[in-house]
């Protein structure tokens, strides 16, 4: 019975050769020169390039933005999808989910030649609502999750106990959905921060973000370079992560 | 010999640290109904589990038959066990999880539906074989496990508290069923249950286990009647549990009066546990020609009989069962026959540890380095034996304010204290006498005073 | 009246988020190259993508054909794998089982981005040539922790002594995991290889670091590279409409299906 846990030997092997050894890799290399000597010059060169600093504020800028307006659009949204009182079609739930299936280069790419054809100038403007476009499901769809599995007596024995439908909100249901709000977070922030491709289409290539440092290069094989800046990058997520708690919800639950 | 199916030698068996079971040697006879009875975590459905074949005993040998089976994987024993939540297959259909067994034997697909529908026949639901499993009622449910154990006709019938999951109307039912099934069929039965009504009501032989060793293996009526130690007469019924002396042969003492009883040979001045069944004990009106007195104090209706607690002359408590109500607050005079009181030897009469001298005033025992009065003619690393009275051992809410810490793991009332076994975070046991009200499962802190602990020396 | 207002924000949201695919679906009816200005129906864009006669550059089809056969190896591997090792997670204690909990977590959260970047070093490193089998590992690696996330809660879910059931009535283990087991997870192992699939066909930074220099192209490092050399070829947009479409079909599918489920379970 208990010999059935070494079937996931070889899965545990192959963790440890493609998830744990590459990520060990990327601290290798940022920690080394071209020649493979030990060396903090690329995290100096990056601490002291005003262009990549600068990036690097954009970049953080934007996902925070992008999340904050995808928070502000999407709580309203799903409270309402899963409130039985105020919507009561299934198709308005199925529509939010279907873009989530949807290859975002080609969602991006469609953003991108509708705001071409109304006109538009691309810029820092058409980039963040390109980016809310992009992500807004992400963040309606596990708050509408915890929202819709809540028990309803919640707002019940609040109303009972003499709260105003609008305290019932703010101190019942909004802090019971904040770990659906917080998987949201994650869901939004980190590929808006870590986003390349993106970015480039939403600005005509006219304004650069940090995975587009990352990306850039690699390509030109400055690899430590690329391996120092992704660890900024992995540091910045690792911060994010600390949000969520390891009680977290099954966000994916549902999709399928 | 020859008559026991069942043979556990000698079996051991642990989790980690913890020893479920412990050297379990038992017999079962070919054909009878056996019980293993006791509460959660004694250790009943791991010796069900070897049975079966799911894990294997530290030490000790299982034989079926007189075969030794200890190390056969479980497709291979003449054993087919009812799951305590059915384990039904919920991708098959009646009929599918049936012949499942049969099917893998390799039996000709028309014998295969004789001995599916008889079955079904016999655990009356016939008509059902192309049932959902899911679409079917907790009973029902355990019918078909029931069926599909039998179908592969098994020397030894492993039911694993079958009823458990049933509501008690349902229980009963089923409880008659199994019994004339055992009837019907001819094969051993061996049945693991905690709910000791179920196993004085179905059994040939009960087997009572606790922390992992037999307590007691009986007739119910032995088991009932005569319970060998405290534990024994707290689970199986209610009990009064007292402390009592045995004064000489057919003399005890208890309650603060004294009493003729049957047992003898337990020798002169002897602390023994008592046990009177609160039916034994019988309640009248009038006080002259009673043994005690006592005032009621409560006074409830269980439906056939009334159960009274009553203050006796001397302070103690005792529960009383009577078809009569007597009113709260009445005088009441008590009489015990000599043959309704059982006379125990005692487990223990005080708490004994394993301990070493630190220095002059310190001694370590349990883990931990406790102060005691200063003594003499011992070296520091000396082995000694420490002995403190149950009575001795302060209980507090606190853990963290304690020496040690641990919780409540089992409680007997002794009609003027309770009678506590605390479980130290270390697993080791500790027993307590305490007037407090402490329940199964508290955290609790625990202290000894200097003066309470009694060093004596080794003997080897 | 509060409803109407909640319906309205609602719809306002769904139109302005669907605008782009719409326009693109009604523009793959006309000829002309830029959206917007429309020169009469035509499904010549449809005719052109599937004939291949394009004005881009490189092939569109051989792209797509790409993505889906390396989409399918990888969702095919990532099943397998990722079932017996969720059988395996499964049947492990304590700290091992956090550990490889942990780390089944870590291609889940990471981004794309790092995800991709580091097995381009890892292939570096070990001087490994990129190309196809590079892609196709890599994206295993991100596809098998899906398949565990959803094959995982099946066996916890699952009476624990139905797999015993199964060796008490006679099976070898094999037989047990073959007749019951396999059976029982079978639904969370579908979920986990649509999720695999889909993860896999949307996926572009991870093959774009793995793909190496030997012209590999998927669907979507066709488009990226398509788009940077000037906006969107006129053929994409049929092609957008299409997938569109047949994820749509495939959720109404699925919902269906679910709800169908859910019923038949009352």
């Amino acid at each position: 019975m208990t010999k059935r846990s070494t079937w996931a030997l070889p899965y545990a092997i192959f963790l440890v050769f493609f998830v744990a050894l590459p990520l060990c890799l990327i601290i290798f290399y940022a920690f080394q020169d071209g020649a493979g000597n030990f060396t903090l010059d690329n995290f100096t060169k990056f601490f002291t390039d005003a262009d990549a600093i600068g990036t690097f504020a954009l970049s953080l800028e934007v996902a925070i933005e992008n999340t904050a307006i995808c928070i502000l659009l999407g709580y309203p949204a799903a409270w309402i999808l899963a409130n039985k009182k105020l919507n009561k079609s299934a198709v308005t739930i199925v529509l939010f989910i279907l873009p989530m299936w949807i290859n975002a280069l080609m969602r991006t790419l469609a953003t991108a030649e509708l705001f071409h054809m109304l006109g538009i100038q691309l810029g820092k403007g058409t980039l963040l609502i390109g980016m809310v476009y992009d992500y807004l499901p992400f963040m309606i769809y596990p708050i509408y999750n915890i929202l819709n599995k809540m028990d309803k007596s919640y707002a019940e024995a609040a109303a009972d106990l003499g709260a105003t439908p609008w305290q019932v909100f703010w101190k019942v249901q909004v802090p019971l959905s904040m770990p659906g709000v917080i998987s949201g977070v994650m869901m939004v922030f980190m590929p808006t921060v870590s986003t390349f491709a993106i970015s480039e289409f939403l600005t005509n290539n006219k304004i650069k973000l940090f995975g587009t440092i990352i990306q850039e290069n690699i390509n030109s094989s400055m690899w430590n370079y690329g391996a120092a800046l992704s660890l900024v990058m992995l540091v910045i997520i690792g911060i994010t992560s600390l949000l969520q708690d390891n009680k977290k919800e099954d966000v994916s639950g549902g999709i399928v | 010999m020859k008559e026991h199916i069942i043979e556990f030698k000698n079996i051991s068996k642990s989790f980690g640290d913890k020893c479920i079971l412990n050297d379990v040697s038992l017999n079962v006879k070919k054909g009878e109904f056996l019980t293993i009875l006791g509460p959660s975590g004694c250790g009943k459905t791991t010796l069900l589990r070897l049975l079966a074949g799911f894990g294997s005993p530290d030490s000790g040998e299982i034989l079926i038959n007189g075969e030794n089976i200890t190390d056969f994987p479980p497709h291979l024993r003449p054993v087919n066990t009812v799951f305590q939540r059915y384990a039904l297959f919920p991708h098959l259909d009646v009929y599918e999880n049936i012949a499942f067994g049969l099917k893998l034997q390799k039996m000709p697909t028309d014998a295969i539906d004789k001995r599916v529908r008889n079955v079904l026949k016999m655990v009356s639901l016939t008509d059902y074989e192309d049932r959902d499993v899911e679409s079917l009622s907790g009973g029902q449910q355990q019918r078909v496990a029931i069926a599909r154990a039998i179908a592969n006709q098994p020397k030894v019938l492993l039911l694993d508290e079958p009823l458990a999951a049933l509501d008690l109307k349902m229980r009963k039912d089923m409880q008659i069923e199994l019994k004339e099934m055992h009837k019907k069929l001819g094969i051993t039965f061996v049945y693991v249950t905690h709910d000791q009504e179920e196993a004085l009501t179905l059994s040939d032989t009960i087997i009572v286990m606790n922390e992992g060793k037999i307590q007691q293996i009986g007739t119910p009526t032995d088991i009932y009647n005569e319970p060998q130690n405290a534990f024994v007469a707290d689970f199986i019924g209610e009990s009064n549990i007292l402390n009592g002396k045995m004064i000489k042969d057919k003399l005890v003492e208890f309650v603060g009066h004294e009493f003729e009883c049957v047992d003898e040979g337990f020798g002169e001045n002897v602390d023994v546990d008592v046990v009177v069944r609160p039916e034994d004990i019988y309640i009248m009106n009038k006080v002259e020609g009673a043994q005690l007195t006592a005032k009621v104090k409560s006074c409830t209706f269980k439906g056939v009989h009334y159960e009274m607690f009553v203050d006796t002359d001397k302070g103690y408590e005792l529960m009383i069962q009577d078809y009569n109500a007597f009113e709260p607050d009445s005088e009441v005079g008590l009489l015990i026959r000599p043959a309704d009181i059982q006379v125990m030897h005692k487990e223990r009469t005080c708490n004994t540890f394993e301990g070493e001298m630190v220095d002059e005033t310190h001694v370590k025992f349990l883990y931990e380095t406790f102060e005691c009065l200063p003594q003499s003619g011992f070296a520091a690393g000396d082995k000694v034996k420490v002995e403190v009275a149950f009575s001795k051992i302060d209980l507090i809410d606190h853990p963290e304010d304690g020496m040690l810490s641990g919780d409540v793991y089992f409680l007997l009332y002794k009609g003027d204290h309770y009678h506590l076994t605390i479980m130290t975070d270390d697993g080791d046991h500790i027993w307590v006498d305490t007037n407090d009200i402490w329940d199964k499962g508290d955290l609790v802190g625990i202290n000894i005073a200097p003066q309470d602990i009694k060093i004596v020396k080794c003997n080897d | 009246m509060k409803r109407f207002f909640a319906q309205c924000y609602i719809w306002l949201l769904l139109i302005v988020l669907y605008a782009p695919i719409v326009f693109i679906a009604i523009f793959s009816f006309t000829e002309s190259k830029v959206l917007g200005n429309w020169t009469g129906f035509s499904t010549k864009l449809y005719s052109n993508l599937f004939t291949g006669d394009m004005q881009g550059t490189g092939s569109l089809m051989l792209a797509i054909e790409n993505t889906l056969i390396i989409a399918l190896i990888a969702a095919i591997v990532s099943t397998v794998l990722g079932t017996i090792a969720a059988i395996g997670i499964h049947n492990m204690r304590g700290k091992t089982k956090q550990a490889i909990t942990f780390m089944n977590n870590i291609p889940m959260l990471n981004p794309d981005i790092i995800t991709g970047v580091s097995l381009f070093l890892l292939f570096v490193f070990l001087h490994i040539s990129q190309g196809y089998a590079t892609v196709v590992l890599a994206h295993i690696t991100f596809c098998t922790p899906y398949v565990v996330l959803n094959v995982l809660p099946r066996l916890t879910q699952m009476n624990p002594n139905i797999y015993e059931a199964a060796l008490d009535l006679g099976a070898t283990p094999f037989q047990a995991l073959r007749k019951v087991l396999l059976p029982l997870l079978k639904p969370g192992m579908i979920s986990g290889f649509i999720l695999a699939f889909t993860m896999s066909l949307d996926d572009f930074a991870v093959t774009f670091f793995t793909r190496g220099t030997i012209g590999l192209d998927t669907l979507s490092t066709y488009i990226y590279t398509d788009a940077r050399k000037g906006g969107l070829t006129p053929e994409l947009r049929p092609l957008i409409t299409l997938m569109f479409v047949g994820i749509l079909i495939l959720l109404i599918v699925i919902n269906i299906r679910n709800i169908r489920n859910s019923k038949k379970e009352e």
